[in-house]
């Protein structure tokens, strides 16, 4: 059955080929069927939901979509965009800014000799150990502290600190970044910090696009730390808040289609920048294994 | 780019006198690069730790019934309510069995397409691995919604079997929850092991085809044994995430009546912080993240000694 032995020609009996693309085939059923449900009910009204074939549309589709849309984004004042504002602040801007900040360091960790750099890696290992939701109620505690739960800062400034990243830009810079050239840029009196920014930003571009899309996903999942610091509803990233009216369907049923409708809307900008952003991370999510 | 113009004779005849002022100068932007960082995760996780800690051994003592609270060391009093605590265990041992079921089906899915996406047999491989990812996209919270209503009888699309077996019953949730972060993570899983397979330059297979191994041979020989270290960093974030365990069941909750305010660890820290009851919240949170960080280090270096060449 198996052509193993002939030594040349990837001839594949039709059996194991077969075999192959029934099990992806299965499986596509089962990752895409969830999320096809959810765009196939986002066409729907409360009562179409659940009186019509699940996984197909309905004749009236498009409108009905369309003022669901319309009903999602006025919905209590349109709180719901201002979810999307605040999941943006907080993934977008707080990647960014937390992917810079770990490209640094964890640039320094590679291409720089100095006492204590060991030291300083252990130090960061240990808290890619640390999960974020085990420091959700230390944060809290903290906060308090300070007053300054239920507001911005408690959700954004803890987001920014990404030890997975910085291990990532270790193993990135000193894959990528050849000593020889910084020696060069040195002598061609650049800066440090100049050569940094100009020159092995460039090189380690594909990593940091990487590290930016795990903290993205890290932040916009994070459940724990807005769940336990946020009160004001106009603070809520996305996820909050579709699971606090998820929680209120019982007693008001017509949120049962803004949840589904809203589910959809916050994860279409996700699989676009997945889409986008493809070539950069599918060539470099294994490098995170790669000692 | 002008650097590249400079030869490197040149450059090593230049290098001696300017070596201090340079050194100087990278000390300084050493400190520069890593201040910020350094400032953050003491900021945000070294001195919340400390602090939980501190919380921990605390306890509130009142002067009589209608005393004014007051807080005073206690010493390990926390953990001896931690320990006593058998809806705390039960929450613990819940989230084990959830690990030792869910982790290992997950990663063998996840190193099954990861193989079938890098061996010939397969067309179309760049619509599968977008197919697979994609649940990747979805946040803990939406897919237990999404879930959610695919599981209710009356919503459902799978109605016919939903209506008749209930997999939010007390008995199946835990593996509804399981069937959630399976259908999230497997193909983020399968990603980091496929492109560790590609990674394998192929003159290896060559060589093995030429010797007479089948496809299946040098899966298991060649391939599986090289991407040793992806399964393992997949295995301790998986390790961590099931730990973990918050966001879908406490999503699911409005699904489920059997899912109780302590199913997992972090839905019992919750619970008691909502109480509020921040010292008994700190001790469980501290148990929680030294117990995963313990496992996930044993794991590590468990398996690391195993595959050190």
């Amino acid at each position: 059955m198996r052509r193993g032995n002939t030594p040349r020609g990837p001839r594949h009996s039709i059996m194991s080929r077969t075999a192959a693309m029934l099990i992806m085939g299965v499986f596509t059923l089962y990752f895409l069927t969830p999320i096809w449900w959810l765009l196939v009910s986002s066409t729907k009204t409360g009562g179409q939901i659940t009186g019509t074939a699940p996984l197909w549309f309905t004749m009236e589709s498009i409108p009905t979509f369309f003022s669901n849309i319309g009903r999602l984004f006025t919905y209590s004042d349109g709180v719901f965009g201002r979810w999307l504002l605040n999941s943006a602040i907080y993934a977008g801007l707080g990647a960014l800014l937390g992917t810079i900040i770990a490209a640094m360091c964890g640039y320094a960790l590679a291409k720089y000799e100095f006492k204590g750099r060991e030291a300083i890696f252990n130090i960061v290992l240990s808290g890619v150990l640390v999960p974020a939701t085990a420091l959700a109620l230390p944060l809290f505690l903290i906060f308090s502290e300070v007053k300054l739960t239920n507001t911005l800062w408690a959700v954004f400034l803890p987001s920014l600190v990404s030890p997975f990243g910085v291990y990532l830009a270790r193993i990135y810079a000193a894959a990528s970044v050849p000593g020889e050239l910084l020696e060069a840029a040195r002598l061609d009196g650049s800066g440090e910090i100049r050569t940094f920014f100009t020159v092995s930003t460039r090189l380690m571009a594909p990593a940091l696009v990487t590290i930016f899309l795990f903290q993205f996903v890290a932040i916009w999942n994070n459940f724990f730390l807005p769940l336990i610091m946020l009160r004001d509803q106009t603070l809520f990233p996305v996820t909050l808040g579709l699971y606090a009216w998820n929680s209120q369907i019982s007693q008001i049923p017509e949120l049962r289609v803004l949840v589904i409708v809203g589910a959809l809307v916050s994860i279409l900008p996700l699989i676009a920048a997945f889409l986008a952003l493809q070539r950069f991370w599918s060539s470099g999510l294994g490098a995170g294994s790669v000692k | 780019m002008t650097s590249s113009s400079i030869s490197p004779a040149l450059a090593k005849g230049a290098q001696k006198p300017r070596r201090t002022k340079t050194f100087a100068a990278q000390r300084r932007a050493v400190l520069l690069f890593i201040a910020p960082f350094a400032v953050l995760f003491l900021a945000f996780y070294a001195i919340p730790i400390v602090f939980a800690v501190v919380q921990s051994l605390l306890t509130v003592e009142r002067e009589g019934t209608f005393g004014a609270p007051q807080e005073v060391f206690g010493g390990f009093v926390q953990y001896q309510q931690v320990f006593q605590n058998t809806e705390f265990w039960r929450s613990v041992g819940r989230v084990v069995l959830f690990g030792v079921v869910q982790v290992p089906i997950m990663l063998g899915l996840a190193l099954l397409f990861a193989l079938l996406l890098d061996s010939p047999l397969l067309k179309g491989k760049k619509f599968f691995r977008l197919a697979f990812f994609a649940p990747y996209a979805v946040p803990g919270v939406i897919a237990a919604i999404m879930w959610g209503f695919l599981y209710s009888p009356t919503l459902s699309p799978f109605g016919l079997i939903t209506s008749e077996v209930n997999v939010l019953s007390a008995e199946l949730v835990l593996w509804a929850i399981a069937n959630v972060v399976t259908w999230v993570y497997v193909g983020y899983n399968m990603l980091i092991i496929y492109s560790s397979l590609l990674a394998i330059p192929t003159e290896i297979y060559e060589a093995a085809k030429l010797d007479g191994a089948s496809n299946i041979q040098i899966a298991w020989r060649i391939k599986i044994p090289l991407v040793v270290p992806a399964i393992i960093l997949t295995g301790v974030f998986s390790i961590i995430g099931t730990l973990q365990l918050l966001a879908e069941p406490q999503t699911l909750r409005s699904f489920s009546s059997a899912i109780s305010s302590t199913f997992t660890p972090n839905l019992a820290v919750y619970t008691t912080a909502s109480v509020p009851n921040y010292h008994l919240a700190a001790a469980f949170s501290v148990v929680l993240a030294l117990a995963t960080f313990i496992l996930s280090f044993v794991f590590l270096k468990a398996t690391q000694r195993k595959v050190s060449q």
